[in-house]
């Protein structure tokens, strides 16, 4: 069979398809909701939005669980350590992802406007809380995070909330809201016409190279401000996960090395910054799919920046850099991989099939005239 | 770990998945119930059976929304309040969460949207076979999480490895096929059933009892009358109970749900009702059974069901020889264990969990004092009475819902379903029951593997997250806030539209349907003067 260094490394590659996943599907609700008052003038304009999304959401944010999932079956010290420790940031995130499924589905049960008004603004909140936060996170996971194993590896995190929200996160955490609002305009752009279609489109033109700046300004900031880590001492791959058993330092610069050894991986960040832009271009001639497919590239590419730069780390420790989680002291054991590669080679295959074919179904622009029909409930 | 700390933890827990397990059984029940009334509607080709399917499906997805939602707590909830269990057992534990999402809730998810809204997109068939994916697909939901419940209950396939100081898997095969998680997935898909046949006929009675919707209620409750019996009937043969011979904690549960201090001889009496009193560990003013709880329990007349007080026996000589483990755990650790201490270690490992259960009693469990192993020994047995009450609270519901699925199902047979009043109140009044018993029997499998969060593994006490108290309290607060709202917004949405009954709602639809075109016409000629 496969051996343990190789699967760790290919559930590292799944983990990422999976929150690629997540980001491209359900990062386009999360941009619907929060857009929903910004491009959305009259109630008709937020129910025809709303019902772009009403058959897909769900299965969008399944990538989501999936991950939360996946994480646990394949890296419980992540699981462990990363949830707890940002434990007020995800809880705060948990609430805000709560209004998202009511919302749908309650919003235009009633025709009371203060009814539809809250939902709107809960949906809202919805989107832009856990998208701001996603990326806070990932800028803090660059950063290196406070916690510490005691002997029987219990980890303790002894950071702040506030203590998150750093300069450098707080850009990547914008990074990460321009990038899901652009790619909810995309796909406002694919399924509606008319004026709702126009304003779309706006704003699609100019968050594309928002996204793109501030990802090259993020990007700038990790080369020259914030500290990377090394491991110092020799790596075997093939060790039963216990992250103790290592040392590490802290180094400045260290992020950028794996694009020294591995110059292809170069084309993430690239990616990152071209589609957005072209995502721009798209959007201003008028070619909405071009301007999804360029915007579902260009967040490929910031995520598997993020990835690259600190591969193989997972989450660093800055208070004990020893204790930092990395691809090969993090995961489950070989058994454990094993089986949930092979459920995976064949659960993920049919799971893109039934999508596809749910997108398929669902094909078409929702206009004005369609609303209260069958296919738009919401 | 402060007590307030794993107290306030576990009372969070029990909040979000009681909360939780509201929505759950409505779904697992309605989608199945779903799916045979557009079975019918496909092969008669009666509209009515369309409307049935797509008015109790409006009510479906109130509920389902708020599952959703309220679901998403319970996937993170481990890893943010229970990071050390997460760490510990999430070897093993992690695997079927992650196979959940992958096999089943993607699929839910996704054909439950074409459900929805797919009527006008899709053929007849095509159509049916999206609803019956959403049926089926709840039902491998709750597989796989009741193989993950059934794990902490009984924890088979998994092994210590010291290197990593964790469990880690040694069998998916024995994890996929324990027996309890077996027998609780049958127990509990019923009891899901039960859930959906009651909804269905409580609302279906409470319009024939109003005089309106005659023919849509009839047929409706005709459905749930005939699925509902078959269900409950299901769900008490197969009760869960079967599965609690094995295991150590299975059986205390078992002992203490029955109030059973003093092994009995085999066949045991069961206690139908009595005072449980745990300080002088008799039961006051028993009624018995003869025989009958020899029989649930061991499903035979010889076998004898073990009592608490012959537990605490064996858990006192299981703490005993957990501390002998704990005492060469960090030498055998570190790899500097002479060849006698990894005898040592050895010969104990298996009680390592046992010993865990002295953290709250003394600061070195390598060498507790006498009386903290006693205290010890009492905190492995959870408090029966309980156990006791919300047990027979579940089986008294359980045969309340016989009888009235039963006369359901004679009156319907007999084409009376309009006649008797009685039963038309008495199925109205009856929609709390399988919320009841669904709740009632959470909290005995869960409640009554106190201490444990992984029997005979790792109590709950050592699970918890390093968190301060005002953070988990805060959760609670902003958690239950939340809930709040949230329940009496989907409940206050449910009731309206249960009301308003299927033709309100059908001509209402319509009517909003004309308004909207009129506004649109009136939008298009606006832009043609643009």
């Amino acid at each position: 069979m496969i051996d343990y260094e190789a699967l760790r490394v290919i559930w590292w590659v799944l983990i990422g398809v999976l929150l690629i996943g997540f980001a491209v599907t359900d990062g386009f609700d999360l941009g619907v909701g929060a857009l929903l008052t910004l491009v959305g003038k009259t109630d008709q304009d937020r129910r025809i939005m709303i019902n772009t999304i009403g058959p897909h959401w769900d299965g969008n944010q399944v990538w989501f669980i999936t991950a939360g999932g996946a994480i646990f079956a394949a890296w419980p010290l992540i699981y462990a350590a990363a949830f707890s420790g940002f434990y007020v940031a995800l809880a705060i995130t948990l609430m805000a992802l709560w209004m998202r499924p009511l919302g749908f589905d309650y919003r235009s049960k009633l025709s009371n406007p203060t009814w539809r008004k809250s939902w709107d603004w809960a949906l809202f909140a919805g989107g832009i809380i856990p998208a701001l936060i996603f990326g806070v996170a990932f800028g803090n996971l660059l950063l290196g995070v406070p916690f510490q194993y005691d002997d029987i590896l219990r980890p303790t995190y002894t950071g702040t909330f506030f203590g998150l929200l750093t300069p450098f996160a707080l850009i990547t955490g914008l990074v990460s809201v321009a990038m899901l609002l652009n790619h909810g305009s995309t796909w406002l752009q694919l399924k509606t016409d008319g004026k709702l279609h126009t304003r779309a489109r706006n704003v699609s033109v100019v968050l594309s190279i928002v996204t793109a700046v501030l990802f090259s300004l993020a990007g700038v900031y990790l080369a020259f401000g914030v500290d990377g880590y090394v491991i110092t001492s020799d790596v075997n791959a093939l060790a039963t996960s216990n992250p103790m058993n290592k040392e590490v330092s802290i180094q400045a610069g260290a992020w950028l090395q794996n694009y020294s050894k591995y110059p292809w991986m170069v084309i993430a960040p690239a990616l990152g910054i071209l589609a957005a832009l072209a995502c721009s271009y798209f959007s201003k001639i008028n070619r909405g799919g071009l301007a999804f497919v360029s915007s579902a590239l260009s967040i490929t590419g910031i995520i598997l920046t993020a990835g690259f730069s600190m591969f193989p780390f997972l989450m660093p420790s800055s208070t004990m850099p020893e204790a930092s989680l990395t691809v090969w002291d993090a995961t489950s054991s070989l058994l454990t991989l094993e089986t949930m590669f092979i459920v995976a080679c064949i659960f993920v295959p049919i799971i893109l099939c039934y999508t596809a074919y749910s997108f398929y179904v669902m094909r078409g622009r929702i206009k004005q005239a369609d609303l209260n029909k069958a296919h738009t409930i919401y | 770990m402060s007590e307030t700390l794993v107290e306030l933890s576990r009372l969070q827990f029990a909040l979000t998945a009681m909360f939780h397990f509201i929505f759950v059984p409505l779904t697992i029940g309605l989608s199945f119930l779903l799916a045979i009334m557009e079975s019918v509607y496909v092969m008669t080709g009666k509209e009515i059976y369309k409307e049935m399917t797509k008015f109790w499906g409006k009510l479906f997805g109130i509920n389902f929304a708020i599952g959703v939602a309220t679901g998403l707590t319970m996937e993170f909830q481990f890893g943010m309040n229970w990071s050390y269990y997460s760490h510990y057992v999430g070897d093993i534990f992690g695997a079927p969460l992650a196979i959940e999402a992958l096999m089943a809730f993607f699929l839910e998810s996704t054909f439950v949207g074409l459900f929805f809204f797919g009527w006008d997109k899709m053929s007849k068939g095509k159509h049916l076979a999206a609803t019956w994916l959403v049926a089926i697909a709840s039902n491998l939901s709750a597989l796989w999480i009741l193989i993950a419940n059934g794990w902490m209950q009984h924890p088979v396939g998994a092994e210590f490895n010291i290197e990593s100081m964790r469990m880690e898997m040694t069998s998916f095969a024995e994890l996929l096929f324990n027996p309890v998680a077996q027998v609780k997935f049958v127990h509990t898909v019923s009891a899901g059933y039960v859930t959906g046949s009651m909804f269905i006929l409580a609302i279906s009675s409470y319009y024939l009892l109003k005089g309106k919707e005659i023919a849509f209620a009839r047929r409706s409750f005709a459905i749930a009358a005939s699925f509902g019996l078959a269900s409950v009937i299901s769900v008490i043969i197969l009760g869960d109970e079967s599965g609690y011979e094995l295991g150590d904690v299975q059986q205390v549960k078992l002992a203490a749900v029955e109030a059973e201090y003093e092994t009995q001889e085999a066949p045991a009496d069961f206690t139908l009702f009595g005072i449980p009193n745990d300080e002088t560990q008799e039961v006051d003013y028993a009624i018995k059974l003869p025989w009958l709880m020899g029989i649930i329990a061991t499903r035979s007349l010889d076998e004898e069901v073990k009592g608490l007080k012959d537990h605490e026996i064996a858990h006192r000589a299981r703490i005993i020889s957990g501390i002998e483990a704990h005492k060469v755990l960090g030498t055998v650790r570190d790899g500097t264990a002479t060849e006698q201490e990894l005898a040592q270690f050895d010969a104990h490992k298996k009680d390592m969990g046992y010993g865990l259960l002295l953290e709250p009693f003394t600061d070195d469990i390598t060498n507790p004092s006498a009386e903290a192993i006693e205290k010890a020994v009492d905190y492995s047995i959870p408090k029966v009475a309980p156990l006791f009450w919300s047990f027979r609270l579940m089986v008294a519901a359980g045969f309340m819902m016989l009888f009235i699925f039963a006369a359901a199902f004679y009156y319907s047979t007999k084409h009376q379903i309009t006649k008797p009043k009685w039963l038309l109140k008495m199925a109205f009044w009856g929609l709390p029951l399988p919320w009841i018993a669904s709740e009632a029997g959470w909290f005995v499998a869960e409640y009554g593997r106190q201490p444990w969060s992984i029997a005979e593994i790792l109590p709950v006490h050592t699970s918890v997250s390093n968190l301060s108290e005002a953070q988990v309290l805060s959760t609670i607060v902003a958690y239950s806030t939340f809930y709040a709202v949230m329940f009496v917004v989907a409940f206050y949405l449910m009731q309206k539209f249960a009301k308003k009954g299927p033709t309100l709602v059908a001509q209402e639809q319509a009517e909003m349907k004309r308004q909207d075109e009129l506004l649109a016409q009136l939008d298009s000629k606006e832009h043609n003067n643009d």
